[in-house]
């Protein structure tokens, strides 16, 4: 265990930007998790002050106020939490449909394989946001509707996924054995073809946990995501967009967070497919 | 090659049948009342009897669906609540001008990913290639929507080197009116030989085409990256080598050919994602395309505008992934004997 961790710690050190991109994680992470005493002025997230709108950056505020006065780089570690939780449950979601179903299908092949391989080709038929924009728009325009959207475009892509992996675990020899002695189907499905194939699962869910957050923040862009005063990343560039010209701070710094969030995971995945697959050593 | 050209044309077909349910359940059955969604925020009582009698929403679903499929293969995709004019002589409207967006974005994309994904294969693990790879992974997680704003504002207003938005000037377009050809002013103006419209149409479209421009950017240097270090292992590109030839013919000759199929992978899937890209920034470039009219119907909630949009461009990236796959097939006997 220690040998292969630190195996892991070598491989992670050899390529700087990983380490640039877990660091950023870890930052996010923290930001989200005592955004109430890390925040300047926490209150802002409800608070409106009509004496101080428009007040370009500070020290009293680093990222300026906005067209209500509240302070943005407050609001912008608060935004921490709501991505986050978004990613995750987004994630969470679109595993729990596209894990069962795509080791059940991989493992026993057959009819129900080549239905859910017909299924998601017709969701893979559509760009993913294209689909979680037209999902959202008929679930109405609210923050939970979006994240059901986003995980409903996502899920045949973990299906895929595991399945492929899972036909490739099917025929080794460590299944054949334990069919052989008389283990059941269901043992065989969470000790052995389920561990084997978490890797690319998880540095897959890494790289996601950027992309998601960034379909968020495009469906609030869009007016489908978070509705006011929720103070998330997308739908903060949307209010600002009337002011940008006059007020360049009010988009600057959360589209910088959305930016900055989305490469910490990228990196991290990225990172992590290195050391979880040594196959691919050269990513 | 004709059993693979049959089982991927049957398979396309079920994707555009599937995806023609998807846009049904989302438009009849998910809504609470699609004949509310159908005619809009602002419509009476009496007007949504009409709507419900009009949708047929009293038959059986079944029956609706039929119906639903008949109408949009007559050319019937519903009327537009915002502009009230037909949505497929709406999306015919805009279409051309993201069409041309989209090509001039993909055209800068390819012309700087392609170069620099070699690059980075060439000078794998030096410093060129961890900024290239940090580029690229940068393109691909840029919210589109913020770079076209700090374009603006940098380029556009700071410095005043561009345009902030529009296709034209509006003295440029009463002076030297551009006639539509194809739809597209570049187009137009090069076979009309009007200059002074191409000058002023290339100043107008960079902003929005080089915002476009970074996720294909990206995931096609990345691509070309991977590809090339792929084949770089094989032992054919060894053999080369060891027959001393040399370096840079070795990479032009036997391992570019193998990322043709990549990169028309790459350009099929990016074509379609930079559809959806219009929705996010032609609004903010007030660029009259398929992208705004798609904002402007998802705010107003204008029901048939959205559909039309989703079904047009959904079934636009089943048709090209279809053509890029048999192109593939066509030219790289692995594919189709597999």
């Amino acid at each position: 265990m220690w040998r292969r961790l630190r195996e892991a710690a070598r491989r992670a050190k050899r390529n700087p930007l990983t380490v640039v991109g877990l660091l950023m994680v870890a930052l996010v992470i923290v930001l989200a998790i005592f955004a109430p005493w890390i925040a300047p002025h926490p209150r802002d997230i409800q608070v409106v002050h009509p004496n101080d709108l428009f007040r370009p950056p500070s020290l009293e505020h680093l990222f300026g106020t906005d067209e209500m006065g509240r302070d943005i780089l407050s609001r912008v570690i608060f935004g921490t939490r709501i991505s986050l939780r978004i990613g995750t449950l987004v994630v969470v979601l679109a595993l729990a449909i596209g894990l069962p179903l795509g080791i059940i299908a991989g493992t026993f092949g057959g009819l129900l394989d080549e239905i859910l391989m017909r299924v998601t080709d017709i969701f893979l038929s559509f760009p993913p946001l294209l689909l979680a924009m037209a999902i959202s728009a008929a679930l109405g325009p609210r923050l939970e509707n979006a994240m059901i959207a986003i995980a409903i475009a996502w899920w045949p892509w973990y299906a895929r996924l595991i399945r492929s992996e899972a036909v490739s675990i099917r025929e080794r020899a460590y299944v054949e054995a334990a069919r052989a002695v008389g283990t059941s189907w269901p043992r065989i499905l969470l000790r052995h073809v389920l561990p084997n194939c978490l890797a690319p699962v998880i540095v897959q869910a890494s790289m996601d946990f950027g992309s998601v957050i960034l379909t968020s923040a495009s469906l609030s862009f869009l007016g489908l995501g978070a509705q006011p005063p929720t103070p998330e990343w997308g739908l903060m560039i949307t209010v600002g967009r009337t002011f940008f010209l006059t007020h360049w701070w009010i988009v600057t710094f959360p589209g910088l967070a959305i930016l900055l969030a989305v490469l910490a995971f990228n990196l991290t995945g990225d990172g992590l497919r290195e050391i979880l697959d040594p196959k691919a050593k050269r990513w | 090659m004709i059993s693979y050209v049959t089982r991927r044309l049957a398979l396309s077909l079920l994707s555009l049948l599937g995806v023609s349910i998807i846009a049904f359940t989302l438009t009849r059955v998910i809504p609470s009342d699609p004949a509310d969604m159908w005619m809009g925020p602002h419509a009476t009582v009496e007007q949504i009897e009409r709507a419900r009698i009009e949708l047929g929403l009293d038959k059986p679903i079944p029956v609706q669906y039929g119906l639903y499929v008949a109408g949009f293969l007559r050319g019937d995709w519903g009327t537009s609540i915002v502009t009230k004019q037909p949505v497929l002589r709406d999306l015919g409207t805009y279409l051309p001008a993201s069409i041309e967006l989209i090509l001039v974005g993909m055209i800068i994309a390819f012309a700087v990913g392609i170069p620099l994904g070699i690059l980075s294969a060439a000078k794998c693990g030096t410093s060129i290639d961890h900024a290239s790879r940090l580029l690229s992974i940068t393109g691909v997680a840029l919210p589109s929507f913020w770079l076209a704003m700090l374009l603006q504002l940098v380029l556009g207003k700071m410095l005043g080197l561009f345009p902030l938005s529009g296709r034209l000037d509006f003295t440029m377009e009463i002076l030297h009116a551009p006639h539509r050809l194809t739809g597209s002013y570049l187009v137009d103006a090069v076979f009309t030989a009007n200059w002074p419209v191409l000058r002023d149409a290339l100043w107008h479209i960079a902003l929005p085409a080089v915002t476009l421009a970074m996720y294909p950017l990206g995931l096609s240097t990345r691509l070309i990256r991977t590809t090339l270090l792929e084949v770089l292992g094989e032992d054919y590109i060894r053999t080369a080598r060891a027959s001393g030839m040399r370096e840079s013919k070795v990479l032009a000759v036997y391992a570019l050919r193998n990322a043709v199929g990549p990169v028309l992978t790459v350009g099929a899937l990016t074509f379609g994602y930079s559809l959806v890209s219009t929705f996010l920034i032609e609004s903010l470039f007030a660029w009259p395309g398929l992208g705004r009219y798609a904002a402007k119907a998802i705010v107003s909630v204008d029901y048939p505008a959205i559909m039309g949009v989703t079904l047009l461009v959904a079934a636009t990236y089943v048709i090209l992934n279809l053509v890029v796959d048999l192109v593939q097939a066509f030219m790289d006997p692995r594919i189709r004997l597999s």
